[in-house]
């Protein structure tokens, strides 16, 4: 995928590394290629013989959809190539503007992922605030003491409504314990 | 006379206490979230969809249409007076309502736009109520080709109609398709892109991905370019209409359902062509074409109208042949899913107190939301007051209850995580949503009637073709397809006569 005649000689590594930027998009014709093969892979080893009922048994539609994912796959990086892109979606608290703020989508997905740990041991009612208030001090929010009363009640009060009035049960953890 | 019988049942179910409540909290719900930025009707009933563990079909669903038709409603209050559009279908809204409203008819570019989702609404739902059945009789017959049909007919829709690029288009049903094939095979059980683990064999739970996608991916996103200075509403007071804007907005009202609702109906990408095509349609109508780009009540009047209209006929589609045409049709198909009712047809029949509860329900909430929104209007706009941090901050933690709530496991948060990330990345390069999501939902039912049909037919491919109704849809799906090839034929051919003549 890469030896395409347009791309620029390996010495210059400014300049390549310029083009790989401005091609960024070309990743997402390798993901969906990887995934196609993904599938690929998972539907031809499929141990289907006993189990097959019909004409058309479990693997017809995946090798379908891998196929699929090929062809999409190497028709995007073409039109990525031929100067093709993706538009980036706007919106009204979106300013495409300004480069992307790497740093506040890592904390982001690091504060989800520690709400993922904590919620067994901690229970809902604790890793909900903390949840809620990383997030909103990840976004920019620095108010010390309204930004975690505000997480707090909210997570408790999610927690009564969840648990208590819509039966959707959720992990007390060690503080519904004490109450 | 039989729907009308039917349609007054309906009332019976609607306005008993306790449905008559989630009307109501469905329309402030949705009036809320039409007027916040950044979260939209489909993201929210994402969101919500967990409350489908806790609660009958009948409350669920009567919430779910209060919020879809009062998203439409608040939608354009943030339009007119911020020109930031709270949701796509509002942005014809703020070509000519924020001009109104700067020019200090606010009031009545509100009083304009509520009253076109008052009168579009009702009247899209009367003929929801008049086709719906009737649709449903026509289809009552359809067996597993036909479903199979109409199902393509939704992937071919999405990934051509919505969005600039079909190839991206394309890409993101595949993504959705993919994520539809992990777990069991419905019809054998055999495991397929399990990896062999035990929590993948159940599949990915619809919820985790509508919320996944609509919610996470989208906080993450505007995280990523989170605008740092917000603009401020142009203050206004109550809405009202003089004698003289009533003269000039009544007809736009009427005509917006004409454009609003067939668009509704058919896989066209929702409410942006009508709402478009209605101000179009104003503009060359009015007698005031001067005032047009400088705050002309008609360019108001009628697009709101079509917008409301529009919903309606989403419903039609969605509830007669299980058809989404809106990323809200497609959360609440997912909605059904989780129920265990296959929207179609049979519905009407098999859950005739169900839907017909529904469509009496949006008449009521129409009139809740007219009651809500022409004296709160502005306090309505005191909730664009309300932190970044805290909204985005909201959303984060609402879709983590919402996917921990699926089965009560943490993995699901990682899962949910990852394919937020997915969502993620598919907005900065341009991949739309919807077509992901519709592979998800009908992805799995689309492969067992596709299996089904074929079986039947002993594995002859004619068993796909095998009945008029799956031919005309197929006919279609051909003619969406080639529709780019005919126009540009089309396109050059009068070219050609210019030249000649």
């Amino acid at each position: 995928m890469t030896t395409h005649p347009n791309t620029p000689p390996k010495e210059e590594t400014p300049e390549s590394r310029g083009w790989l930027r401005e091609h960024s998009e070309l990743g997402v014709g390798l993901m969906l290629l990887v995934l196609g093969i993904l599938v690929l892979t998972d539907a031809l080893t499929m141990d289907v013989d006993i189990t097959q009922r019909g004409p058309v048994g479990p693997k017809t539609v995946p090798i379908a959809v891998g196929i699929g994912l090929l062809v999409v796959a190497v028709l995007l990086s073409l039109d990525v190539l031929r100067g093709g892109r993706g538009e980036a979606e706007g919106g009204e608290d979106i300013d495409l503007s300004e480069p992307s703020d790497w740093r506040t989508v890592l904390l982001l997905a690091g504060v989800f992922l520690g709400n993922a740990v904590l919620i067994g041991p901690l229970g809902f009612p604790i890793s909900g605030a903390l949840l809620f208030w990383g997030s909103a001090y990840a976004l920019g929010s620095r108010h010390l003491r309204r930004d975690p009363l505000i997480a707090a009640g909210l997570s408790l009060v999610t927690y009564f409504i969840f648990n208590n009035l819509l039966g959707v049960p959720l992990p007390g953890g060690p503080l519904m314990g004490v109450i | 006379m039989d729907s009308l019988n039917s349609l007054m049942d309906g009332f019976g179910t609607a306005l008993t206490p306790i449905n008559l409540l989630w009307a109501a909290i469905g329309v402030l719900l949705g009036t809320a979230i039409g007027v916040l930025p950044g979260i939209g009707p489909a993201m929210a009933v994402a969101l919500l969809l967990p409350v489908t563990y806790g609660l009958e079909p009948t409350g669920a669903f009567i919430m779910f249409a209060g919020i879809y038709y009062g998203a439409m409603f608040g939608g354009s209050t943030t339009s007119i007076l911020l020109n930031t559009p709270g949701e796509s279908a509002a942005v014809v809204a703020a070509i000519e309502g924020n001009p109104m409203a700067k020019a200090g008819r606010g009031a009545q570019a509100l009083a304009a736009a509520a009253g076109g989702h008052f009168v579009g609404g009702m009247i899209g739902t009367i003929l929801l109520v008049v086709l719906a059945p009737t649709v449903a009789s026509l289809a009552v017959d359809i067996g597993a080709p036909d479903y199979f049909a109409i199902m393509v007919l939704a992937f071919i829709a999405v990934t051509s109609v919505l969005g600039s690029s079909r190839i991206r288009g394309l890409a993101s049903l595949l993504i959705g398709l993919t994520i539809g094939l992990v777990g069991l095979d419905q019809m054998t059980g055999q495991q397929r892109l399990t990896f062999g683990s035990l929590q993948l064999a159940d599949g990915i739970d619809v919820v985790i991905v509508a919320v996944g996608l609509f919610a996470i991916g989208e906080a993450l996103w505007v995280a990523a370019h989170l605008r740092r200075s917000s603009g401020e509403p142009v203050p206004v007071g109550r809405p009202w209409l003089g004698k003289d804007d009533v003269r000039r907005t009544w007809k736009p009202w009427l005509r917006g359902p004409v454009i609003g609702f067939p668009f509704g109906a058919i896989p066209a990408g929702g409410a942006e062509i009508p709402t478009f095509l209605s101000y179009v349609t104003e503009k060359r109508l009015s007698k005031h074409k001067d005032e047009f780009g400088k705050g002309a009540i008609e360019g108001v009047a009628g697009p709101e109208s079509a917008a409301s209209a529009s919903a309606a006929g989403t419903l039609v589609s969605m509830l007669t042949l299980g058809l989404p045409t809106t990323a809200v049709a497609a959360v609440m198909l997912a909605a059904f899913q989780q129920y265990g009712i296959q929207p179609g047809p049979l519905l009407f029949e098999r859950e005739s107190e169900l839907v017909w509860g529904l469509i009496a329900s949006l008449f009521v909430g129409m009139v809740l939301l007219l009651a809500l929104n022409l004296p709160l209007a502005p306090v309505w706009v005191k909730l664009l007051r309300i932190p970044r941090p805290y909204l985005y901050a909201g959303i984060l933690f609402f879709a983590a209850v919402g996917a921990y709530a699926v089965g009560g496991e943490a993995l699901d948060l990682v899962i949910l995580l990852i394919i937020g990330l997915i969502g993620f990345g598919m907005r900065r390069y341009g991949l739309p949503v919807l077509p992901a999501v519709i592979g998800v939902i009908l992805g799995p039912a689309a492969e067992q009637q596709l299996r089904r049909a074929l079986q039947i037919s002993d594995g002859s491919a004619t068993g796909l073709v095998d009945t008029p109704f799956s031919v005309a849809v197929y006919a279609v799906v051909v003619l969406i397809v080639c529709w780019p090839l005919v126009r540009k034929v089309l396109a050059r051919r009068r070219k050609e006569t210019k030249v000649s003549a």
